[in-house]
């Protein structure tokens, strides 16, 4: 039996053969078709089992032991043509300059506050706003350094920007690891095709890191701060680490003297100049910060706020990826930047202004209620999926705490054909691209493509059973 | 400017080593003693492999006191409650590694997870006598493939030196421990001595060591207690003797000091000058007239001292006192 026979993506847009009315084969999708799925199965089993003992896994820990599982790897590409990516790029790099000069403002004029364009109290009483960097400057303006922004699909096959990630995205580890796989897996697919290549992304952030360390540090020394082994992300700052060619260290490798960072070394102290942070603002300094935190390093806020050492993304950031502010981004692009949002979100109602409450409450079960302050896909209902008891409580908890939520229609995601137990079916797919920033945006072609194994599910975190799909943007 | 190492990583690629190098060293003990060491009644004293751990009590802890094949080969196999089993040293070379996947080869780490994969899958029943040899071979291999993947692959900087100051560290301090023991329960009876049974006994204790073809090069006749451990403490040659695993280790912290403009590890250096006099200058009769044991103890504690040192002058143990006064 052929790969694609009883593929059917219905009235669904799909990233591989496009929108329901013109659908249409290409030469990857043929190619894909000429093989059994017996053979497709058996290339999964070995990539799979590869991913595992290469380790390229998320770790997960009970009282016993340390537990490491894949990401599963589902093998089919997601495709993205050059002009799809040409637009995606654009729309980004149009995201994260707003989301720099907000981010700036708020902590120096609040002109956009004064302004009238986004209420003082979720800007300054979001519990991610940090009143100690109001006043300190950063190089470049540039407190974003690294953003992944969740992008979705509509049936119409438009882009929305479904998230702003801008304090510690992951996943771009599995977004060359996958690649790596794909070569190895299925060759053929690959040859002669003309796929975008994604092993820039160490360099680029090195290069960044440098340029945005010290100007009077002749020669500056970049780290990588992790929590440590039982992160579960771990396994992705050692694949940064290592691109970059940088030591991986944790808090207790650290230690500030005189305003000034230095690590611990076999030959003593070696000064630290750039930090490509992997550790949450509230855990990065117990002096500045969370005081019980056991991960950070005590005076590094000091430091930092001194010039003398250079933290990526800049602390403060998550002031800006709040779902709350997510909101008013197209406003926010409109303020600074004099230009209407390339990528635009999804519908979005504000709950915390009466007319997105009383919709939403109107709506229920037809809308996507998300709390403001959680990641990783916690805490999000799905109406239509909803039983009456949890759309009843769902309900309480809006009326009590408006402000906590957002809604959103449910947005007929786009598919990818994707190996399953049932054959090669259709399943939700979203998008995080990365933009690394120093002086200027780069964004890496393509990005991570995280798939909904479950038939129907419409999460795609890695916590809830989410996959990932090498993505393509082709050359031309 | 690229060849400095983190203090956390140095200590983590020193015991990376030695755990790796443990393992080996138990799955020899436990090999040999299952296919050789058979006294004269053909009963084995599966009593000294707890003695060479000098882990009599955590055995009888777990086991009480019923010292037979089947429970000594499931504490030292599959118990991951015995810190010193295989299965817990593998898991504490792989934690190990698993820190320091930004320095070593993806091949290192990569055969290693394997490794401990299908080591935790082992269950008691397949800690038995029956199948103990197999499995005996297979962990050495397992071991000797990471040697080997390690040695083809491993970046020649201070990481390089660190673990194989573990690994012949760890070495040294386990022929120490072979000999002491073996030693002791080998010193024949009257009735033995040049009997079929004796020779066997020493025959053993070489190969664990893997070091009887090498022994028969340098005494093609003749097997005496004497000559034995004087062999595997002395012998200039033999890759697993005290003697070669200290003067390795003296050359390459030498070595390494100087490549790599280091200050500390004098005081390390000063021992493992001190050991490698001493093992260069005794024969194995003053040894013995002085008293094996204690001999055997002393080296103990000297290369306790050395891991001491190293962990102060490069595990962070001198910057601690630095960054308490910061």
């Amino acid at each position: 039996m052929s790969a694609l026979a009883g593929y059917d993506p219905g009235h669904l847009w799909c990233e591989l053969l496009g929108g329901q009315t013109g659908r249409s084969r290409g030469p990857i999708s043929n190619r894909l078709d000429a093989f059994s799925l017996e053979e497709l199965r058996r290339r999964a089993e070995a990539a799979e089992r590869e991913l595992y003992n290469l380790g390229i896994t998320f770790t997960v820990y009970s009282d016993k032991d340390a537990i490491d599982r894949i990401l599963p790897f589902d093998l089919i590409p997601r495709v993205l043509t050059a002009a799809e990516w040409q637009h995606l790029e654009r729309g980004v790099i149009q995201r994260v300059t707003a989301l720099n000069a907000f981010i700036h403002d708020i902590y120096h004029d609040r002109r956009i506050i004064a302004d009238g364009v986004i209420p003082a109290d979720l800007v300054l009483g979001n519990s991610n706003y940090r009143p100690e960097m109001v006043g300190v400057d950063i190089p470049h303006n540039t407190y974003v350094h690294v953003c992944g922004i969740d992008l979705v699909r509509d049936e119409a096959g438009r882009f929305l920007v479904l998230e702003d990630n801008a304090r510690t995205p992951s996943g771009v580890s599995y977004v060359i690891e996958n690649r790596h796989m794909m070569q190895r897996a299925f060759p053929e697919l690959l040859k002669g095709i003309g796929v975008r290549p994604v092993d820039s992304y160490g360099p680029k952030l090195l290069a960044a890191m440098l340029d945005i360390a010290p100007k009077h540090i002749a020669d500056p020394r970049v780290v990588l701060l992790s929590p440590g082994v039982f992160n579960s992300a771990y396994f992705e700052h050692i694949f940064l680490a290592r691109e970059m060619g940088v030591p991986l260290v944790e808090g207790r490798d650290l230690v500030v003297i005189d305003d000034r960072v230095f690590m611990k070394t076999t030959a003593g102290l070696a000064p630290v100049h750039s930090i490509y942070r992997r550790i949450d603002d509230s855990f990065l300094d117990p002096r500045a910060f969370n005081p019980a935190s056991m991960l950070g390093v005590p005076g590094l806020f000091q430091a930092y706020k001194k010039g003398n050492v250079v933290l990526a993304n800049a602390v403060g950031t998550g002031a800006a990826d709040d779902k709350a502010v997510y909101a008013y981004m197209p406003r926010i692009i409109r303020y600074y930047l004099d230009q209407e949002a390339i990528l635009p979100n999804v519908e979005t109602h504000i709950c915390r202004e009466p007319e997105g409450l009383a919709y939403t409450l109107a709506n229920l079960e037809h809308l996507v209620v998300k709390p403001v302050g959680e990641s990783g896909g916690y805490g999000i209902v799905i109406g239509p999926k909803a039983s009456r008891q949890e759309l009843d409580d769902l309900r309480v908890k809006l009326k009590a705490d408006p402000a906590n939520f957002i809604s959103q229609p449910v947005v007929g995601l786009s598919v990818s054909p994707t190996l399953t137990e049932e054959g090669v079916r259709p399943r939700h797919v979203d998008l995080r691209p990365f933009a690394i920033t120093g002086k200027e945006t780069w964004v890496l072609p393509g990005g991570l493509t995280r798939v909904a194994l479950k038939k129907g599910s419409l999460v795609v975190n890695s916590s809830q059973g989410g996959g990932s799909k090498d993505t393509w943007v082709l050359e031309a | 400017m690229s060849m400095i190492l983190l203090a956390r990583y140095a200590e983590c690629i020193f015991w990376f080593a030695r755990y790796v190098e443990r393992a080996e060293n138990l799955a020899r003990i436990l090999d040999v003693q299952e296919t050789f060491s058979r006294d004269n009644r053909g009963q084995q004293n599966w009593l000294s492999v707890i003695q060479i751990n000098a882990d009599e009590e955590r055995f009888k802890e777990a086991y009480g006191e019923e010292i037979s094949a089947e429970t000594v080969i499931r504490f030292y196999l599959t118990d991951m409650k015995n810190p010193s089993s295989i299965q817990s040293s593998i898991r504490a070379a792989r934690e190990n590694a698993r820190t320091l996947r930004p320095l070593i080869s993806t091949e290192m780490w990569s055969q290693l997870n394997i490794f401990y994969n299908r080591l935790r899958e082992l269950t008691e029943a397949d800690a038995t006598p029956h199948r103990l040899p197999q499995l005996c071979v297979w962990i050495k291999e397992a071991c000797q493939a990471h040697t080997g993947i390690t040695e083809g692959t491993f970046y020649r900087d201070q990481g390089w030196y660190f673990y194989q100051l573990g690994r012949l560290i760890e070495r040294a301090d386990q022929t120490t421990r072979i000999v002491d023991i073996k030693y002791h329960h080998l010193l024949p009876s009257v009735a033995d001595v040049g009997s079929p049974v004796d020779v066997a006994q020493w025959n053993a204790l070489l190969r664990s060591a893997a070091g009887y073809h090498a022994y028969r090069r340098k005494h093609p006749s003749g097997m005496k207690a004497e000559t034995v451990a004087g062999f595997l403490l002395l012998d200039d040659f033999f890759p697993r003797s005290v003697r070669s695993c200290v003067q390795e280790a003296d050359r390459l912290l030498l070595e390494m000091r100087t490549r790599f403009n280091l200050r500390g590890g004098g005081a390390a250096l000063e021992t493992l000058d001190e050991l490698r006099a001493v093992l260069g200058g005794k024969s194995i009769r003053d040894i013995v007239r002085a008293g094996l044991h204690e001999f055997n103890d002393m080296i103990q504690m000297q290369l306790g001292g050395v891991t001491n040192d190293l962990a102060h002058d490069f595990f962070g143990g001198a910057l601690q006192d630095l960054a308490g006064a910061a």
